[in-house]
This record gives structure tokens, sequence and C-alpha cells, in this order.
């Protein structure tokens, strides 16, 4: 008796992954490097777009793979900052550990949020996160503890400028490449998976046993958790922290939105891409920032409109490339024949 | 006494939300649609009164003979110009595509109108009313707002009840190619729905504007108002809307009562608990899709 | 053939990655009965979409009254006087039986039918006339359904699988009502899973197996062992007997 065995293989790296992990990991050594060579200010450009990244990432997570489209991120980011300087400046804890401390507060009180914001679907779940974001920033301004509406300072005494900068960088950029590494780990594993059957074909996916609901709730908690110590992080760069600013819509949700959908939703590379065209191009439009935003906003109605996969998922489709391997390929071999004695 | 003149500000103040929702509420019923910038054209529709107002040195109120008819056509060429193609598509599309819109819109606002808070000055009219004791009186703006809400949703539902169009309307948003069997054109059917829907945020802010100040960035919260309402009351029951509003506005009303800081939160806290005990919405008949 | 209401030559329809009808050709006269056989998932509801307007066509032409209808939108092919009754029934949940059959008018197109005559025709609808739609039998449904495409005063009309879902009995007096619907000249393409109805009303007939004719003929003039052979796909079955 011969056994046959049909010939594939589930493939998931390729040449150009492979290429770009070692790029990317020589980029991650360059970047670490910072700053010992460069100055202050060029320190503090790439926080914000490390932020950017990060909070790119996170929106991708959630609008592009697991079918949450929310345009309340920023209330992740306010209650980041907030919770740091609760943290800090009202119970005296240490700097840099308050930062994954709120981002872990913040991501609890994302639980209760998820069970109001999931009775929602579609565009209704969409304004019912700005809703929130709403209401999260009216309570913050009503706490006299925490600067009221005015805001207030973060209380950094007792560490020198130059281990702050140092130490923000860092954290920012781990935030950003953090955020990439958490993506790309989810979609690899069963939970990215089921997250992805779901967004395809929801019924479908329940049919064959995914649990929508739980699957929904663990990628929103993490997505907050990280949103949460982005924000944090993008405040002990900026140190002043004021409602308007840290939960408003036009600082956070829409250069994220715009970003991921120039990009590429849906895809690991395409925040990346967006991320660094829209962080590059804005600098250099720096004194035309309204024309800016205005640009910027009708490029991505425009993606929205007629190129639904934006910059990467074009040239994904073109090269058939995939630099992050996320995704499962059945690769053909010879189908083999193995002889089995007797 | 003072709660009874609480309640009764918040009505009225409930019948400009439900003019807000009423667009919202449409477009999402014969087409699914929902339209994140509906804010900021209610909002863009003010300044283009106040420009109109100060060219032509007409009370804003009169200008809505030229802003209704000009929304009207806005609404119908947006839809078969831009949101033609995201209807039925993936929400995703439709939720990005709009919230674009609107960052486009405030923005050229802003560029054009500076932050600088803005009114619609009516004259006599704003500060007029009537009173029914020393406690309690009824401002003519805030009666005609309304007035108007009641009228809108009386037109619309006499409309779709009453008219060939209006039939073709529920027909096709209750099936859409089942609707073209019949030679109905849904892309029509979509442009007037749309149509309508601008025209009716067009009104809206023109009214807001002439009892509040505006700016460039207030468009998200028109539009959060006015979907509060639109949960509240229920989707796909016109008048739930009228309620919704209603309730909304009495919820702020006596939340800044309580404290002046309250308001808002009030609305808010009153629309999750809807959202947390009763989903549907008071009157609604749909699902929350 | 030239006097054919409706001609389909090599029709390929395709939905994303699957293709449902191969090569599909066919033709009514104006006036015929023509039924279309075939199991689940042959293609046949496929086909009248093509008709209508609701599926893309890849490949191949779809003529009415000789001229191609490609470049008319659905909603135009009904003001050209082609309806359709279709599967499982889309009854418009928010409109009363009445405001139902008004909306199949949409068109005004001309002809013998208007509201007065289809509750003539339909005697069930003129009691059921105020009612809303959900507390509806299936075969009140149904003939709801035809009175409404009738309203669109067709040259050709399409029944999309009226048995479907409706006890024999009822199935029986929806076919009753054939007749009615026939009764100006109007020309019937009916599909149909119920093989003994579809062809006990037929003038002609076509058998449709996995996308592609697999036969076509008179009913009378063909043995029930070769249109069963036709309808399973069984070997020796595909031929064309009669016209």
């Amino acid at each position: 008796m011969s056994e046959f065995r049909s010939g594939f293989r589930v493939v998931r790296g390729s040449p150009a992954s492979r290429v770009c992990l070692v790029v990317l990991l020589a980029l991650i050594a360059v970047l670490t490097s910072v700053p010992s060579w460069a100055e202050a200010a060029t320190q503090r450009r790439m926080v914000e777009l490390f932020t950017l990244l990060s909070l790119a990432q996170m929106w991708n997570l959630l609008a592009g793979f697991a079918g949450l489209v929310s345009v309340g991120q920023q209330a992740f980011v306010g209650l980041g900052a907030y919770g740091m300087v609760a943290l800090v400046n009202v119970h005296g804890q240490n700097l840099y550990w308050s930062v994954p401390i709120s981002a872990f507060i913040a991501a609890v009180l994302s639980i209760p949020i998820a069970l109001v914001a999931f009775r929602l679907r579609g565009s209704y779940f969409a304004i019912g996160t700005w809703v929130i974001a709403e209401v999260a920033s009216l309570i913050i301004v009503q706490q006299t503890s925490l600067g009221a509406g005015s805001g207030v300072s973060l209380k950094v005494a007792g560490f020198d400028l130059e281990t702050r900068q140092h130490a923000t960088y860092w954290l920012a950029l781990v935030a950003g490449v953090g955020a990439l590494l958490i993506a790309y780990l989810i979609l690899r594993s069963k939970l990215g998976l089921q997250m992805q059957a779901i967004r395809d074909d929801e019924a479908g996916a329940r049919g064959l046993g995914a649990n929508v609901y739980r699957t929904r709730l663990i990628v929103w908690v993490i997505a907050s958790f990280w949103t949460a110590f982005t924000g944090a992080v993008y405040y002990l760069s900026n140190l002043r922290v004021q409602p308007k600013d840290s939960f408003s819509v036009a600082n956070w949700t829409a250069p994220i939105v715009i970003i991921v959908v120039i990009g590429g939703i849906g895809t690991l590379e395409g925040p990346v891409i967006g991320a660094l065209v829209y962080y590059i191009l804005r600098e250099y439009f720096k004194d035309y920032h309204t024309w800016y935003t205005v640009g910027s906003g009708v490029v991505a109605v425009a993606a929205a409109l007629y190129l639904q996969p934006g910059i990467w998922g074009t040239i994904r489709r073109a090269l058939k490339v995939d630099l992050f391997p996320v995704r499962r390929r059945l690769v053909r071999q010879a189908d083999t024949h193995v002889e089995n004695g007797g | 006494m003072v709660w009874l003149n609480a309640v009764l500000q918040g009505t009225l103040v409930g019948g400009l939300y439900a003019l807000f929702a009423t667009g919202l509420s449409l477009a999402f019923g014969v087409m699914r649609f929902v339209n994140l910038s509906h804010g900021d054209l209610a909002v863009a529709s003010a300044y283009i009164a106040m420009s109109l107002s100060a060219t032509l040195d007409w009370n804003p109120l009169v200008i809505l003979v030229i802003v209704l008819p000009g929304a009207l056509v806005v609404g119908y060429l947006l839809q078969r110009l831009l949101f033609d193609r995201i209807v039925g598509v993936d929400p995703s599309f439709q939720i990005v595509a709009t919230f674009g819109l609107g960052v486009v819109i405030e923005n050229l606002l802003y560029e054009k109108y500076t932050a600088d808070t803005q009114g619609l000055d009516v004259g006599s009219l704003k500060l007029s009313g009537f009173k029914i004791n020393d406690k309690i009186s009824i401002g003519w703006l805030p009666l005609i707002t309304l007035g108007c809400a009641v009228l809108v949703l009386s037109g619309l539902a006499l409309f779709m009840r009453r008219t060939r169009l209006g039939r073709a309307f529920r027909a096709t948003s209750d099936d859409a190619d089942a609707a073209r069997l019949m030679g109905i054109d849904i892309r029509t059917v979509w442009g007037v729905a749309m149509a309508f829907a601008v025209a009716t945020a067009a009104l809206a802010g023109v009214l807001y504007g002439t009892r509040s100040s505006f700016d460039p960035f207030g468009g998200p919260v028109r539009l959060i108002y006015g979907f509060e309402a639109v949960i509240i009351g229920g989707l796909g029951s016109l008048w739930g809307t009228l309620i919704g509003g209603v309730i909304l506005g009495v919820a702020q009303a006596i939340g800044r009562q309580i404290d002046p800081q309250y308001g808002e939160l009030a609305g808010h806290f009153v629309f999750l608990a809807i959202l947390v005990f009763r989903p549907t919405g008071l009157f609604g008949k749909g699902q929350l899709r | 053939m030239t006097d054919a209401i409706l001609s389909v030559e090599s029709l390929d329809v395709v939905y994303g990655d699957f293709q449902a009808l191969f090569g599909v050709s066919l033709h009514v006269e104006a006036g015929e009965t023509v039924s279309i056989i075939g199991a689940n998932g042959a293609g046949k509801s496929t086909l009248l979409n093509a008709i209508t307007g609701l599926a893309t066509v890849k490949a191949g032409t779809v003529s009415y009254k000789g001229a191609s209808l490609a470049a008319l939108a659905p909603h135009k092919r009904v003001a050209a006087g082609i309806a359709m009754v279709p599967e499982g029934r889309r009854i418009f949940q928010s409109l009363t039986v009445e405001e139902n059959i008004v909306v199949g008018g949409h068109t005004a197109r001309s002809g013998p039918w208007n509201i007065d005559a289809v509750m003539a025709a339909f005697p069930l609808l003129e009691r059921l006339r105020r009612r809303r739609t959900d507390g509806l039998s299936g075969g009140e449904r149904q003939t709801l359904a035809i009175g409404r495409a009738l309203m669109a005063n067709p040259d050709l009309i399409l029944l999309d699988e009226v048995s479907l879902g409706l006890a024999p009995i009822v199935v029986k007096q929806v076919y009753d009502a054939i007749p009615t619907v026939k009764s100006n000249g109007t020309t019937v393409l009916l599909v149909e899973q119920d093989v003994k109805r579809a062809l006990d009303v037929a003038d002609r007939f076509y058998c449709l197996l996995e996308g592609r004719i697999s036969f076509s003929g008179r009913p009378g003039e063909v043995s029930q062992e070769r249109i069963t052979d036709a309808y399973f796909g069984l070997p020796g079955s595909h031929s064309s007997g009669g016209r």
C-alpha cells in the first residue's frame, strides 16, 4: 500500500518578508541609537511620528481587521494621559511606571465601555464611540484635581531634562514598534484568524464556532491598552495636558483615519507607509496646516471612494508581495507517494 | 415652577434636536447610510446664511429661501456624485468617507471664517417671546423651531404615505432590488432622500445659529445630539425621533438646572441608559444596524 | 426565431469567482409560455436575474423585442415591459397589501391591468386590501406578488419558483391563476423545481443543469424518462428534442 501525500504546504514567509525583517531589525537598532546623536527637536519629532504610527496601527487593527470602526479612540488617548496625570500629580507615583499603569487602568475601563458600545453596529457604533469620548472628556473637565478645563502640567521634577528626553524617546519607540509587533502577533495567531473570519462573514464564522463577542472584546481591550499607553507617552513629551487637546478628534482621530485609509486599511504595512507619508508631508507644509488638513482629507475621501485598498493594498495587489508575513498561502509541491511495507 | 420651566425649555430645544435627527433618520431608513458630516453641513449652512445675510442685508430667516433650495441641490449632488459609490458597501468606507468629508468642511470653514464664534442676527426676534407667568416664558424662536420640526416631520410622513415617490422611498427602504423590479429608479430615490436630509440639516443649522453661537468645529456635537435623539426615539420611527429629541432636550435642561455644568452630561447619560436598557429605543421598529 | 420576444445567446454569468451560467441560449416567442426546469442551484434564478438586469452578464447577449438589453438599467426594463414575480415573493413589509399592488404600477405603463382589474381577478386580494403584510400566508403573498407584477402591464412576465414553500393545494391555486396572467397575450417565462406543474402549463420547456441547457422540447413530445435524465444529468441526456 502506498500513501499519497498531496503536494501542498502552508507557508507564510517569503523572500520579501525575510529581507524586510532584516531591514527592520537594522532600522530599530539605528532608531534606538538616535538619542546619542540627534538633537532634542529631532527626538521630539520622532516621538510624534511614533505616536501617530502606534495609534494608526491600533485603529487599523480595530477597523481593518476586527470590523470595529471607531471614531472615539481619542477617548483612550485622553484617558491614558489623564491616568498618568492622576497617578503622578495627585498620587505621587513614579513618572515612568505610571505610563503602563495608566494604560492598564484605561484597558480596564474599556470593558464597560465596550459593553455599552457593542450594542451598536457599523456607523452607529462609530458615532457611539464618539459620544463616549465626549462623555469621558466632559467628566475629566469637571475634575478640578486634574486641572479642569484649562489643563495641567505633568510634574516631572526629580528627573533632569536629558534623561527625560531620552527615556521619553525610547518609550515612544517602544510604542511605535510595539504596536506593529502586537498587530503582527495577533494576526498570526488563532485570535487573528477568528477576527478576520468574523470581519469577512460574521454569520459564517459564528456557524463555525467563533465567539464573535469575545473575539471583538479581546481585540478592543488590547487596542485600548496600547492606545492609552501611546497617549501617555506622547504627553510625557508634551507635558501640558488639556481636555480639549488630549480628547480632540482633530488632533488624534482625524489624522489616523486619514493615515490608515491612504496607507491601506486592513494591511500591516499600510499604517506604516501612511504615517510616514502623512508626517513628512505635514512637516513640509507646516505653514499651511489648515490647507494641509483639507488636502489630506480630500485625498482620504477619494481613497475611500475610489482606491479602497490604499497605497499598500494597491502595491500588494500588483506585486503580490507581503512584507509582514501574516497571511497563510497554500504552496504547491510535488505530490509524493510513500511506500509502506506490507 | 423652576423645574417646569426647565422641562418646557427642554421640550422646545428638543424640537431643534429632532430636526437634526430627521435627516440622519431619513438617510439611514432609505439607504442604510449614515453621513458623519451631517452636523458639519448644518454648521456650514449657518455660515452661508450669515454671509448671505450680510451681503444682501436680509434677515437670516428670510435667507432660508435661498439656503434651503441650495441645500436640496447640494444633497442631491453629494449623493449622486460621491455617496452612491459607498451605499451598500462595507460601512467602514461610509464612516471614513463621510468623516473625511466632515474634516474637510470644518477646515474650509476655519480657513474662511477663523475660529471666532459667530451668530445669526435675527434682530428683535431673538429675545422676544411671551410670558406665561413670572417664572415661565416662551421665546418665539424656540417655538418656531419646534413648530418647524413638527411641520417637517408631518410633511415627511404625508409624503411617505400619500405620494408616488414617497411610496417608492418606502419600497426602496424595504428591499432595494425588489424596488428596481417595480420600475423604481433607486438612484433617484437615494438622491432625493439625501437632498431632503441635507435640507433638514440646513434648516436645523440656521435655526440653531439664530439662538446659539457657532464655530467651524461645532458640527460633530450637532451630529451627536441628532444621533442620540434617533437612538432614544428608536430607529425606524419618524415620530420617535421627535420624542427622542424632546427627551434629550429635557434631560439636558434638568441636568443644567441641577448644576450648570451637568447639562450635556445628563443628556449623554440618558442616551447611554436607553442604549443599555432598551437598545431598540422607545418606539423603535428596527435593529441597531 | 426572428419573432422571438426574448432571445438569450451564449450567456455567461459570473458571481465573483463563481460561474453560474455557461453559454446559455434560449428564445421565447411572443404569447408563448416557456418553462425552465432544473434542480436547486442549476442557475434558473440567475438566468431570470440576468434578464431583469439584477445580475451582470459577463458574456453573451439578452435581447428583448429584437434589441439588446445590455445598456438598459433594471428599472428601465420594467418600463419596457418586462416584469418579474421574484423568488421568495419579496413583498414590501412596510406597505399594505393595496400599496404593494399600487407600487407595482409605478411605471404607469398603459394596459388592461390596474388596481381594480387586479382586485377583480384575484378576489382574495380585495378582501386583504387594507391589511399589513406580516400576517399573510404563503399563498396570499404569492398571489399578491403576481398581482403586483401584473400592474406593470408587462409584455413578458417572469415567474421565479412560485411554488416554493407552498403546500400542494396552494400551488394548484397559484397555477390556476396562470391563464389569467396570460389573458392579454402576455408572454410567460417561468422557472420551477416542480416539474409536473411546469410542464403542465408550458408550450415549450428547457432544462438547466449546472448552468447549462441540458435539454429542450415540447412537453407532449418527450418521454418522462428523458426529462428525468436531463434534470439529473444522467448520461445520454444532453440533446435537443423538438424545437
